[in-house]
């Protein structure tokens, strides 16, 4: 059932599909987080409570729920890796890791700039922020340990490990807000349930969370490939492709 | 098949190989313990000889001291062991290697981890702890440390390999020690106001159990990616 998957474990399939789909992504991600900006800072209405301070919710929470999908899909690919022994998946996590590094930072940043008006403080040491600094630090370990190695595939291997042992922090950080009593307010957005936001602010947030997930995708894509070419560099195909881009 | 000894023998005999290893070397067993102690010594010149400062910040540091004394006498869990060839010798007997992993571990907690939870009550009396925290420091202590040791053996196993891993092994597992750090300190201040603390020791003790299980097959597939 999963034999066309198998497929594209092969460095150049791969390296080709994420090519073809390298503009999709980039332009999706371009005009989804657009229009759920330009919405969201713009068009939608002000918050009753908070004022228009509310509205970084739009760059916040894309930024924290995507650092850790990116996390899971790091290790969901350091995962298959290691069991499956598939290189490409290897070199997709150690292209998200630095991405969703970033992310998390960003997710910080934003948060710290809207708890200064909110809660009249840039950080408290609660079970929410905490756990997303501790997030952080595991990207930045995983990060470290893949450069630290000389042999790559060595270090993906060791990186993979550290990265699904970090898998524990995931559910902390959601329900974080739930178990403890917290500073951070409670999701709003809830799956099987109604949400507790009007729709009119739902929705650019909505768009802007599926638009940061689609562009971390394509920025994973662009360091997917070249991490391929950088692993490969004395495979045939690598080369006729150096060749045909005029290099020497 | 005939697999040679048995698991429990193949245990025993590990353990008591590390213990008598350690014995004769005293200073991996002191060392630490000195660490520990000077760390916690320097808190009260550093921030003040107040007993009500000290009495505030007492778990915290005691419990940041033992963090940092595991990490470090944790360096050289495996590292004597991978330069003489003995930790590829563990990885091709027939013993499963998670099994030989957590001998190696319990021979460190017992090394390093007992010592500390015998001299904390001592460094409580110079931070003076409240009264009724003693009790939660010890059980804390005795529940926490094994996990410290175990988890960061995964980080050990890791770096075991590189010439330069100190400072990445510290990057590597003290995000993992956060957990127990919290739930640690504040099973102890909850003792030092009277309130129950049952509750966290619940958790240090469910992290006790979950990394009893899981750390050693995490620990030994990192020494098979460590070695080779």
């Amino acid at each position: 059932m999963w034999k066309w998957l198998h497929s594209y474990a092969d460095p150049e399939r791969a390296y080709k599909l994420s090519g073809t789909l390298l503009p999709w992504f980039a332009m999706l991600a371009i005009s989804m987080i657009g229009i759920g900006t330009v919405w969201g800072l713009v068009f939608a209405p002000t918050d009753y409570q908070q004022g228009d301070s509310y509205r970084i919710i739009f760059i916040h929470v894309p930024a924290a729920s995507m650092s850790m999908a990116a996390y899971m899909a790091m290790a969901t690919s350091s995962f298959i890796g290691l069991v499956w022994q598939i290189k490409s998946a290897d070199w997709a996590a150690a292209a998200i890791a630095p991405i969703g590094a970033v992310v998390t930072f960003i997710a910080l940043v934003t948060g710290a700039t809207w708890g200064k008006p909110m809660w009249g403080t840039w950080w408290v040491w609660d079970a929410r922020l905490t756990s997303e600094l501790v997030l952080l630090f595991l990207y930045l370990g995983v990060i470290s340990l893949y450069a630290s190695f000389e042999d790559k595939v060595l270090a993906a291997r060791a990186a993979g490990i550290l990265a699904i042992v970090g898998v524990i922090n995931i559910p902390i950080i959601k329900y974080s807000v739930d178990w403890w009593s917290s500073l951070h307010q409670p999701s709003t957005i809830k799956i099987t349930e109604e949400s507790s936001m009007p729709t009119e602010m739902l929705y650019p947030l909505l768009i802007n969370i599926m638009g940061f997930g689609v562009m971390i995708g394509a920025i994973t894509l662009v360091r997917f490939r070249s991490e391929i070419l950088a692993r490969n560099g004395m495979r045939p195909w690598v080369r006729e492709l150096a060749k045909a881009e005029g290099v020497k | 098949m005939n697999k040679g000894i048995s698991y429990t023998k193949a245990f025993s005999t590990l353990l008591k190989r590390d213990l008598q290893i350690a014995v004769r070397h005293r200073g991996d067993i002191f060392n630490p313990l000195l660490f520990f102690v000077l760390v916690v010594t320097l808190f009260p010149l550093g921030i003040g000889p107040e007993p009500q400062v000290l009495t505030r910040v007492a778990p915290g540091i005691i419990w940041v001291a033992a963090l940092l004394a595991s990490m470090l006498s944790l360096e050289r869990l495996f590292k004597a062991d991978y330069a003489d060839g003995s930790l590829e010798q563990m990885l091709l007997s027939p013993q499963p290697l998670p099994l030989m992993v957590l001998a190696k571990v319990l021979a460190h907690w017992l090394l390093t981890g007992v010592p500390l939870i015998l001299v904390a009550p001592l460094l409580a009396v110079l931070l003076h702890l409240e009264g009724n925290s003693y009790g939660a420091l010890i059980a804390t202590l005795a529940l926490g440390t094994p996990v410290l040791s175990l988890l960061g053996a995964i980080g050990v196993a890791l770096t075991v390999g590189l010439r330069k891993g100190g400072v990445l092994l510290s990057l590597l597992i003290l995000p993992l020690y956060i957990p127990v750090l919290i739930f640690a300190t504040s099973a102890i201040d909850a003792a030092g106001m009277n309130l129950p603390y049952d509750g966290q020791l619940a958790i240090i003790g469910a992290m006790l159990i979950g990394s009893l299980t899981l750390a050693p097959f995490a620990i030994g597939a990192s020494l098979r990616v460590s070695t080779n």
